[in-house]
C-alpha cells in the first residue's frame, strides 16, 4: 500500500494510504484530503483533483488526461497532473502532489 | 430552529448538504436515506464495479466531511412529507423543517412481464450493482435489453470478459433519442467490434421462462438464450412522495427556474426535479446526470443559505463511457434543425444548430471539443461553419479573438 503525500491548499501535509489499483483521487477523496473533489468520480472531466507533481516519478499524461488539463484546469503548470487518472502501485510509494488551487 | 431536510442522499443530496455550510448555512441539515451506505459515485457502478469482485463503492466524499459540516445522516425511509405542518415523518417518527429538498432521484423502468424472475436485472443504484456483480459469475449469455446509456457501457464492460453479450434495441439505432445518428454509428461500431451482438429494430413477443428464470427472448421467429437479463429501458423520477403531498408533477417534480416545488419551503433538485430550462425558452425538463445534481445543490445551497435568488442556469454537460469510447455531450440538441460532422476516426465532434445558434455538441474522443462546447454555450457564441469544421485549436483561436 504505497503512501501518497498531499499537500493541502493551506500547505498541510497529508500522507495518505492508497490502495493498489484505485486512483489517487480516489485514495484522497476517502481520506478527505482538502481541494481533491473528484465530482466526475475519475473520468477527466471535471479537473476537481487536479495537483502538481512535486517529487517522484509518474508515467506521463495520455491524452485523455493531457488534455483535459490543458481545456479544463485553471492555474495548470508543466508538471499539473489529474489524480483522477493516476493509479495507485507500489512504485509510487513517497509521491509528493500539490493540490492545485481553483 | 429546525433547519433544512434532504431526502435522498445521492449525488445531488450529497452535494447540498456539505454545500449548505460551505455557503454559510447556519441551521441544522438532516441529511436522510433509504440506505445507510455513505453516499457514493454512481457512474462507476456499469463499469469498474462490475468488473472487480473486490472493488467497493466509491463515496462521493469521506465521513469526515459530513462530521466536519455538521450533516446529521438518517437512514430510513421516509412515509409522507406534509407541507402545512412542515414534517416528514421518517419510520413513524415526525421530524420538523424549516426547509424541506426532494432529492429522491429516480427509479429504473422494469417491463412488468420479467419483473421478480431471479436472473432479471436492472442497474441504478449499489444494491442493483452489487446484486448483479453476484450473479455475473455463472452468467455466459446476457442480454441487455434497451440500447441506452446504462446498457451499453455495461454490454462494452462485460464483452471483454468473454461473455456473450446481446443488446436488444426496439429503435433502429442505439442511443436514438440522445444521440445523433452519426454519433450511434460510432458506438454501434465500436461496440460490434468489442464482440458485441446488436439488434436494432428489434421487435419483442416475449420470454422463455423456466420456474423463475427468463431463459431466453423471443422476437419475430427467433429465440435469444439467455442466462442473465439487464433491462436498461429508462428511469422515471421519484415522485411518490411529492404526489402525495399534493405537489404537483409531471414527469417529475415541478419546479420553478429557483427549484421551488407548488408547496412553499419544498424544493426539487437533481433527477427527481423538472425545471424550466433556458435553452427551452423556458419550457421544464427532467435531466438526469450528475452536473444537473451537482449544479442544482450548489445553487439551491446558495439560495438557502444567502436568501440570494436568482433562476438555475448552466450548460448541461454529461459523459458515457462505453468502453473505450468517451462520449461527452454538452447543451440541449431537442430544437436542433442541422448540424455539422467533423470526423477524423479517434476523434469526433458533432455540432447541433438551431438556425445560426449553437445548442449542443457530441464528442467522440475529443475532449478539448467538449471543454470548448461548454465555453461556447456558456457564452452564448457561435463561431461560422468553417471554425467548427477545422478543429479545437481554431474553435480555441476564434474564442479568443472575437
Amino acid at each position: 500500500m504505497p503512501m501518497i503525500t498531499f499537500v493541502e491548499p493551506d500547505g498541510t501535509l497529508r500522507e495518505v494510504p492508497a490502495l493498489a489499483g484505485e486512483s489517487l483521487m480516489a485514495a484522497a477523496t476517502r481520506a478527505n484530503v482538502a481541494g481533491i473533489i473528484g465530482e466526475c468520480g475519475g473520468s477527466a472531466m471535471c479537473a476537481t483533483c487536479h495537483c502538481y507533481l512535486v517529487s517522484g516519478d509518474l508515467p506521463a499524461p495520455g491524452p485523455l488526461e493531457a488534455e483535459t488539463i490543458e481545456f479544463v484546469a485553471q492555474n495548470t503548470r508543466p508538471e499539473s497532473r489529474l489524480t483522477c487518472q493516476i493509479t495507485a502501485t507500489e512504485a509510487l510509494e513517497g509521491l509528493v502532489l500539490q493540490v492545485a488551487p481553483r | 430552529m429546525n433547519g433544512v431536510v434532504i431526502l435522498g442522499a445521492g449525488h445531488a443530496g450529497s452535494q447540498l448538504a456539505v454545500s449548505l455550510r460551505a455557503e454559510g448555512y447556519g441551521g441544522p441539515v438532516t441529511l436522510i436515506d433509504a440506505s445507510d451506505a455513505l453516499p457514493y459515485h454512481k457512474p462507476p457502478l456499469s463499469k469498474t464495479f462490475l468488473m472487480d469482485p473486490e472493488a467497493r463503492p466509491q463515496p462521493l466524499r469521506a465521513a469526515q466531511a459530513y462530521e466536519a459540516a455538521g450533516v446529521m445522516r438518517l437512514t430510513g425511509r421516509v412515509d409522507a412529507i406534509d407541507p402545512a405542518a412542515r414534517t416528514v415523518t421518517l419510520a413513524g417518527r415526525l421530524l420538523p423543517y424549516d426547509d424541506l429538498v426532494l432529492a429522491t432521484g429516480a427509479r429504473n423502468r422494469m417491463l412488468p412481464d420479467l419483473a421478480g424472475a431471479a436472473n432479471v436485472h436492472c442497474l441504478r443504484d449499489l444494491a442493483d450493482a452489487q446484486r448483479l456483480r453476484d450473479a455475473l459469475p455463472g452468467a455466459q449469455r446476457v442480454t441487455v435489453i434497451g440500447g441506452g446509456f446504462i446498457g451499453l457501457e455495461t454490454a462494452a464492460a462485460l464483452a471483454g470478459t468473454g461473455r456473450s453479450v446481446t443488446v436488444l434495441e426496439a429503435a433502429p439505432r442505439v442511443l436514438a433519442r440522445v444521440a445523433a445518428p452519426e454519433t450511434s454509428a460510432r458506438v454501434e461500431a465500436t461496440l460490434a467490434g468489442l464482440g458485441v451482438t446488436l439488434r436494432t429494430g428489434w421487435v419483442g413477443r416475449g420470454w422463455r421462462r423456466e420456474s423463475d428464470r427468463v431463459t431466453a427472448i423471443q422476437g419475430d421467429g427467433e429465440e435469444i438464450a439467455c442466462d442473465l437479463v439487464l433491462v436498461g429501458i429508462g428511469a422515471e423520477a421519484d415522485t411518490a412522495l411529492a404526489r402525495a403531498a399534493g405537489i404537483a408533477c409531471n414527469r417529475g417534480i415541478l419546479t420553478d427556474a429557483g427549484l421551488r416545488t407548488g408547496a412553499p419551503h419544498v424544493w426539487a433538485i437533481g433527477d427527481a426535479a423538472e425545471t424550466p430550462h433556458w435553452q427551452l425558452d423556458g419550457a421544464a425538463v427532467r435531466i438526469e446526470s450528475v452536473q444537473n445534481a451537482t449544479d442544482q445543490a450548489r445553487h439551491l445551497a446558495r439560495q438557502l443559505a444567502t436568501g440570494w435568488t436568482e433562476p438555475f442556469r448552466t450548460v448541461p454537460w454529461f459523459w458515457s463511457d462505453i468502453g473505450p469510447l468517451k462520449l461527452q455531450i454538452a447543451g440541449l440538441a431537442a430544437r436542433a434543425d442541422r448540424r455539422i460532422l467533423r470526423d477524423e476516426g479517434a476523434r469526433m465532434a458533432v455540432f447541433h444548430l438551431e438556425g445560426d445558434r449553437l445548442v449542443a455538441v457530441e464528442t467522440l474522443g475529443s475532449p478539448a471539443d467538449h471543454m470548448l462546447a461548454r465555453q461556447m454555450l456558456e457564452a452564448g457564441r457561435t463561431p461560422p461553419d468553417g471554425v467548427l469544421l477545422e478543429g479545437p485549436a481554431a474553435i480555441k483561436g476564434w474564442l479568443a479573438a472575437a
